[in-house]
Order: structure tokens, then sequence, then C-alpha cells
């Protein structure tokens, strides 16, 4: 068989709840339904915040242990650090066009995405899926999963 | 660049087919653009999508993203999928006559 050279489907797992962890997982998955690319994402341990009723609203970026931002540890961890770096990042996402991350979930979802959550994580957290967003279509098991991205390509993030 | 003949009009294009001077466009090469991008009648919906994206980036120089379209355009996101199922950022461009969006949202 030749190897194809579009991808025709991706396979998204979300497994961190941190702004940084959530946003490469949406951005992935809405750029491949903007290129006609089928698409499931997988919100995993924290990356379910993502889609968490009470929680998706509060995604924060980690401050602490995050050499990437630059900042001295002992600073990082000054209370309220971590809404600030986020809220900076959020205004200049806005300027960017990137949707906060309940719009940007809902985006993929009405773009024909599908959303699922990881049942091993629901059941570890004390979750059911009224604790989601009425976008995520089902729980599913690590095995329903790997059926759902059969013949396509899985991204970990 | 190549130049490709679009409903009887010699018009520049690039790799992809999309047009590179949108001055160059008409409504019926945006016709046959969609024609050969599998839609094969253009509906008031699809036309009114593909007006908003071209005015758009006439007027500000950029084409709006997905999120724009879905909040501006007057069609939903769903609804945009449902007419351009292969894309309708991409695509609306395409018809459009407008260059190759390149944002990554």
């Amino acid at each position: 068989m030749a190897t194809p050279d579009t991808i025709e489907k991706v396979s998204i797992i979300i497994s961190k709840g941190s702004l940084e962890g959530v946003y490469p997982g949406l951005i992935m998955a809405n750029g491949a339904r903007m290129e006609g690319i089928e698409a499931n994402v997988f919100f995993t341990f924290f990356g379910m915040d993502a889609i968490h009723r009470e929680r998706h609203e509060h995604v924060k970026v980690a401050s602490v242990g995050n050499p990437g931002l630059h900042l001295a540890t002992w600073l990082g961890g000054v209370p309220g650090m971590s809404s600030i770096v986020t809220h900076q990042m959020a205004k200049k996402m806005e300027e960017l066009d990137i949707p906060p991350i309940p719009e940007f979930v809902e985006l993929i979802a009405d773009s024909g995405g599908r959303l699922f959550a990881c049942k091993a994580s629901v059941d570890m957290f004390d979750l059911t899926k009224d604790d989601f967003i009425d976008q995520v279509e089902d729980i599913i098991t690590v095995g329903e999963f790997y059926g759902l991205a059969a013949g396509g390509q899985i991204i970990f993030t | 660049m190549t130049t490709q003949t679009i409903a009887g009009e010699a018009v520049e294009v690039d790799e992809e087919g999309f047009l590179l001077d949108s001055g160059q466009w008409t409504r019926a090469i945006g016709e046959e653009i969609a024609r050969e991008n599998g839609i094969p009648e253009l509906s008031d919906r699809h036309w009114q999508v593909v007006d908003f994206k071209r005015d758009r980036y006439l007027t500000e120089g950029v084409a709006p993203s997905i999120r724009t379209l879905g909040k501006a355009s007057g069609v939903p996101v769903k609804e945009l999928y449902a007419l351009f199922p292969k894309g309708p950022a991409k695509l609306a461009a395409k018809v459009g006559g407008i260059p190759k969006p390149r944002g990554c949202i």
C-alpha cells in the first residue's frame, strides 16, 4: 500500500492542565479542521480542566517550575503571579485573534472536532459526564480511543 | 506562480490555485473554483461567506479567521463547515480570489 501524502485524521491527546499545556492541542485540533482533516480530542489527567464546566475558564499559566517564563523561582511563587502572567498572555492572545479556552473548545466542537474525556482519569478524580461541558461526546477508555484513532495520526500533548 | 485560465480569464495563481491578484477575480471565476473544489453550486449562504471574506480582506488587508467568520459573517461555525466541508476559512478565500490565509487560528 502506498503511503498517502495527506493526513486525513488526527487524534490529539491533551494531558496537561496549564494554559501552555492546553493551547497547543487545541490549536492543532482547530488547525486540522481548518484543513478539512478529521479531528478527535481526548482529554486526560489535568487536561480535563479544559472541558470541565467550572474550571475551563480558570486554566492558568504555570508560573512556578516553568523556565520558559524566565522568571526567578521565588518571584513565580508570589501569590497572584500565575494570574498576572495568565492575564498578560490572554491579552496578547486576544490581539492575535486566539480565543479563550472555553470559546476555543466550543469552536472546535462546532467545527466538527469530536471531544472525549478519559475514563481512567474521570474515575480517578471522581467525575461524571455532568462535570463536563455539553460538547463532550463521551467518556471513553484507552481502547476505545485507539479504535477512534485507527487509520490516522495520534498526537500527544 | 503560473497562469491559468479560469472561466475564460487568464489569471495568476499560486501552486494551490489561489489567485495572486485579487483584482483579476470575477464571480464566474469564483464559481468555477468552487466546482473544482467539490462545491457544484454556490448558494446565497456560500456567497455570504465568500463576500464577507473578500470584503474584509480588501478593506483590512487581512483575511478573517474562522473565529471571525463564525462571529461576524452571519453564518455560524457549524454551518460554515457544512457549506465548506474541506475548510471554510481556506476555501472561501480561494473562491473569493484572495491569497491563501496564513494564520494558525
